[in-house]
């Protein structure tokens, strides 16, 4: 089991013979990704890396019945292609692309969610079912089988928390990338009750960082309904205030959004909170041998 | 990216957010001539820094003559000024805006930002201008009212009536006036892809007109290449020269005051490995992203930015390859070792894809001072003891 896609999951690229769509598309396919097709316009009746090019989401939609697209346009058309794969009745969308306007996303999501699709992104490394699917760009090798989710919005820290969980001898069902930007799709709040649910998963890891309140939504959440272990680690505790620390929204704003605050919420919701992200991996293997 | 209030004034002049006349000099005789284009007998002068609380900090006077702009212009140009956004080093002050006084009865609060749970803007106003807004909103929360806006509808009577109702304005005629105030600053605020707009204080006049005294503005770094005549705004000496080097090989730096220097891929595990500093007992002297096109070259500038800063006494150079490939990494750190005079220890952890090739690059290279960890752990305890001078 797994939460949101795994081996047959219909996937289609939206960018797909760009230089980054198609570098990652092939790794995805390589990974095992059941990679239907993609879309780049007016190359439609092509053929790329060995699957077909659409003009359209929707054309790609009614030929390959795919539900999930891989987005990696360039950031000024990000929304335009988020609203078109809403459109076309895809059900989840995880877009990689970094750097979309925020305004853009505003639009796209309000969209995204009246047509009852869900995305993940932007400015994140994607979703994976550990040896089952890859919708990203993350490197798939760290990503070994087993019963720990992971929840994260920095791309190379959940490459960091996978490898130190596999490192315990534990692996990971389903690691989602939510990305940094100010708004953003499927968070903690919506992901945490999937792996509640999800059978394989036995604790969930969440990785979070300074800026904006998610972390803080999420520890009443799981003080409320979850059940299942939750290791936390909040990145930024020595980043100064009122600086933008890479991510979007990674800001300290006045006193909101800092890493102490997050992090005393969590502990107070029962979370097993690490200070250092080096402690992450010994941290799960201590809770689940319990 | 920040402007200007003098800029901030053209953008609302341009969309008719009242505000007084004013002039930007760069000399005390332009202050003059400003003054004397503007009329009348008080003028203010007004340090322009891209930074708050510049009143406090003596960057806001009076002029009650002309003698009085030259003097008062001429102390405030070429000041260090120093308030509590500008940090202790200050900042320089290089142009003055001169705006005719103004007849001020009640200082409001206006302002405009993305509210990120409701995820779409929110306008904030309160009856406590002229005083810090974030003081405010931790002592007296009731005293700002919130109105979020729906951009799909726009702004609408009613959220004009939530605000002057919750504003306490209720004479209908400056109703009116407040209302439309609020509109237009809303439109600049979504067509110019704004991150904050803030008129602190905004002013009411004797004669029930609206003003807006101060204007600040913030926008999305994001959305600038759709916007040439904000980017146009843009002042080069109010941003940290380093950030800014950085920023054009597609690093992202910012300094802090510890003597440990990180170089990562990634910036939540850049983050994290300055935490992972701190936890060890060492002190990060720098947040560097390298982003996810790290090649040789952007590295080696990475290297070359740490080292401007003397407090640096080792160098931790943490990567996770995912898109970014160790081999790539290590290379770019062999041609910095030949580029830059590399005379601190630089801890070296580098993992994921084509680590071990990398592992291979670094070993046959055999440099003195290029140390590798095992993992972050390792790494960062490395890098706390080799600026103690202990490894």
């Amino acid at each position: 089991m797994s939460i949101l896609v795994n081996k047959d999951t219909k996937v289609i690229v939206q960018g797909f013979t760009g230089k980054e769509g198609s570098f990652h598309a092939e790794q995805c396919i390589n990974y095992g990704t059941n990679i239907v097709g993609g879309v780049t316009p007016n190359k439609g009746g092509q053929e790329h890396l060995g699957k077909p090019v659409f003009n359209t989401v929707k054309e790609a939609v009614d030929a390959t019945d795919a539900t999930v697209s891989m987005i990696f346009v360039p950031p000024a058309f990000v929304a335009d292609a988020v609203m078109e794969a809403a459109d076309a009745g895809i059900e989840l969308a995880v877009i990689i692309t970094e750097g979309a306007p925020v305004k853009d996303m505003m639009y796209a999501k309000m969209y995204a969610t009246k047509k009852g699709m869900k995305t993940i992104g932007p400015n994140c490394p994607g979703i994976i079912t550990a040896e089952e699917c890859k919708i990203g760009i993350m490197p798939g090798m760290i990503f070994k089988k087993g019963n720990v989710g992971l929840i994260s919005k920095s791309g190379t820290l959940t490459y960091e928390a996978s490898n130190q969980v596999v490192k315990e001898g534990l692996g990971i069902t389903t690691a989602v990338g939510i990305g940094g930007d100010p708004i953003i799709g499927l968070s903690y709040k919506q992901l945490l009750p999937m792996f509640e649910a999800d059978p394989e998963t036995e604790a969930i890891v969440m990785i979070g960082e300074i800026g904006g309140d998610l972390e803080i939504q999420a520890a009443a959440y799981i003080k409320e309904n979850i059940t299942k272990p939750v290791i936390a680690f909040i990145a930024g505790q020595t980043a100064p205030k009122g600086k933008r620390m890479g991510h979007a929204g990674a800001i300290v704003s006045g006193s909101a959004g800092t890493a102490k605050e997050k992090m005393e919420a969590l502990e107070a919701a029962g979370v097993h909170v690490v200070v250092s992200p080096a402690d992450i991996g010994k941290k799960v293997a201590e809770v689940l041998k319990k | 990216m920040n402007v200007h209030e003098y800029q901030a004034k053209q953008i609302f002049k341009e969309y008719g957010v009242p505000t007084p006349r004013g002039i930007v000099a760069t000399t005390p005789e332009e202050a003059v001539e400003a003054a004397k284009e503007l009329g009348g007998n008080i003028w203010v002068v007004k340090a322009q820094i891209h930074a708050g609380g510049r009143g406090l900090g003596g960057g806001v006077k009076l002029a009650k003559s002309l003698d009085e702009v030259k003097q008062l212009a001429s102390e405030i140009i070429g000041m260090t000024l120093v308030t509590h956004q500008t940090g202790p080093e200050g900042k320089l002050v290089q142009k003055v805006y001169i705006e005719e006084g103004a007849d001020i009865k009640d200082e409001l609060y206006l302002g405009i930002v993305l509210d990120r749970a409701k995820e779409m803007p929110v306008i904030m106003a309160s009856t406590e201008g002229g005083m810090e807004i974030e003081k405010v909103a931790e002592e007296t929360p009731e005293k700002i009212i919130k109105v979020a806006v729906d951009p799909t509808i726009g702004f609408q009577g009613f959220h004009g009536r939530e605000l002057v109702f919750g504003l306490g304005i209720t004479d209908k005629d400056e109703q009116k006036k407040f209302i439309s105030f609020a509109q237009k600053l809303f439109a600049i605020y979504m067509d110019k892809d704004v991150e904050l707009i803030e008129i602190n204080p905004l002013i009411k006049t004797g004669s029930g007109d609206f003003l807006a005294l101060d204007g600040k503005m913030g926008f999305d770094d994001s959305a600038l290449y759709r916007h040439p005549e904000i980017e146009a705004m843009r002042d080069i000496s109010e941003e940290d020269p380093d950030e800014r080097e950085a920023s054009q090989y597609g690093l992202s730096y910012v300094a802090l005051d510890g003597e440990i220097g990180c170089m990562v891929n990634g910036a939540g595990l850049a983050m994290g490995t300055m935490d992972a500093i701190n936890y060890m007992g060492g002190t990060p002297a720098n947040f560097l992203d390298v982003g996810g096109k790290a090649n040789a070259e952007t590295v080696a500038k990475g290297f070359e930015i740490i080292l401007k800063n003397p407090k640096v006494k080792a160098i931790f150079v943490n990567i996770f390859g995912g898109i970014v490939r160790c081999d790539r990494i290590a290379n770019g750190i062999l041609e910095a070792t030949k580029m830059v005079d590399v005379h601190v220890p630089v801890i070296v952890r580098l993992d994921g894809t084509n680590a071990p090739e990398a592992a291979e690059i670094l070993k046959n290279a055999k440099i003195d001072n290029v140390i590798a960890a095992e993992d972050l752990a390792d790494g960062a305890a490395k890098a706390v003891k080799a600026a103690k001078g202990e490894l």
